[in-house]
């Protein structure tokens, strides 16, 4: 291992902002997709229960 | 023969390859952070400092898979529109449109850190250079995709359509890929070469290849929950559904 420190290591030889700024942008993105594609997938789940509730109950009215 | 065509057409319905998918999906997470942890690791602890970039070369273990993820996602994605094209299979149409974010997600990262990189090793974020500018319009294509096939309300016209535009785009995978061969680019040549061994030490090339696992693994996960919620939406009305979700 070629750090001596956690301040080296963050320092990245004085790349800091370049790497930091690479890495991080990665970690971002790749943390916000999945959560708005499972966001997309439940939203649509959702919908669709609450359209089967609507149609149980239409038909509890129907039949009494 | 006729037995496994068939389980192939099986899964192009939507109704099987629903809870398919949802049981694929773990499992790549799984593999994603497996390769992940062990990518970055070897990428900040095991990989020595370049003798010329000092740290700053690390921004290869993001840039080079989000690269080839973004041209390899371009080719899996045409490939599913054409297949819809032409056998009109349900699930193909679907599929290209959930890799399309996620291929301009990689081609937008691949831009960043390019950017990133740029401004340190060669003075400038941006340059007007073949493979610069090649990967800026595959970044544009998928954009295009997307909005073409939001503009259709019809989704099966829409696959058409976006079908063809994929099609089309698929010409600037080999220009980008070859491009720092064919002009004087700014860009350095390939990292890896299929008729020499690569000229980079073995632990950076290990780093760069688990990390590039990683990404490929994390997409196909995304697409997979992508195409879990676009089934519902263009299903929404069939008989099926309704029992899938309880």
């Amino acid at each position: 291992m070629q750090w001596h420190s956690i301040d080296e290591f963050f320092a990245m030889g004085g790349y800091a902002f370049y790497v930091w700024g690479s890495f991080g942008a990665c970690a971002l993105l790749m943390f916000a997709e999945p959560f708005l594609a499972k966001r997309r997938l439940s939203e649509v789940r959702q919908s669709l229960i609450r359209e089967r509730l609507a149609d149980e109950l239409e038909l509890q009215q129907k039949n009494s | 023969m006729r037995q496994s065509i068939i389980q192939w057409f099986k899964f192009g319905s939507p109704q099987s390859f629903y809870p398919l998918a949802g049981r694929m999906i773990p499992w790549f997470w799984a593999a994603a952070i497996a390769f992940g942890i062990a990518g970055l690791w070897i990428s900040f602890f095991v990989a020595p400092t370049d003798a010329q970039q000092g740290e700053g070369y690390r921004i290869i273990f993001v840039h080079v898979p989000a690269s080839w993820m973004s041209m390899f996602l371009y080719l899996i994605m045409a490939f599913w529109a054409g297949l819809g094209l032409a056998l009109n299979t349900r699930v193909s149409g679907m599929m290209a449109q959930a890799i399309a974010p996620t291929g301009a997600l990689m081609a937008l990262l691949s831009l960043w850190t390019g950017a990133l990189w740029g401004k340190p090793m060669w003075g400038a974020w941006w340059v007007w250079d073949a493979r610069l500018t090649s990967e800026l319009i595959l970044f544009f294509l998928y954009l295009g995709f997307m909005a073409l096939q939001a503009a259709i309300d019809d989704p099966r016209r829409a696959d058409k359509a976006g079908a063809i535009l994929a099609l089309v785009g698929v010409v600037n995978i080999p220009i980008i890929y070859f491009s720092v061969k064919w002009w004087n680019t700014l860009h350095q040549g390939s990292t890896i070469n299929m008729n020499k061994a690569p000229s980079m030490a073995h632990t950076m090339l290990w780093g760069m290849l688990l990390m590039a696992l990683c990404f490929w693994m994390y997409s196909i996960a995304v697409a997979l929950t992508r195409v879990r919620a676009i089934i519902l939406e263009r299903e929404r009305h069939t008989e099926w559904v309704k029992h899938a979700v309880a």
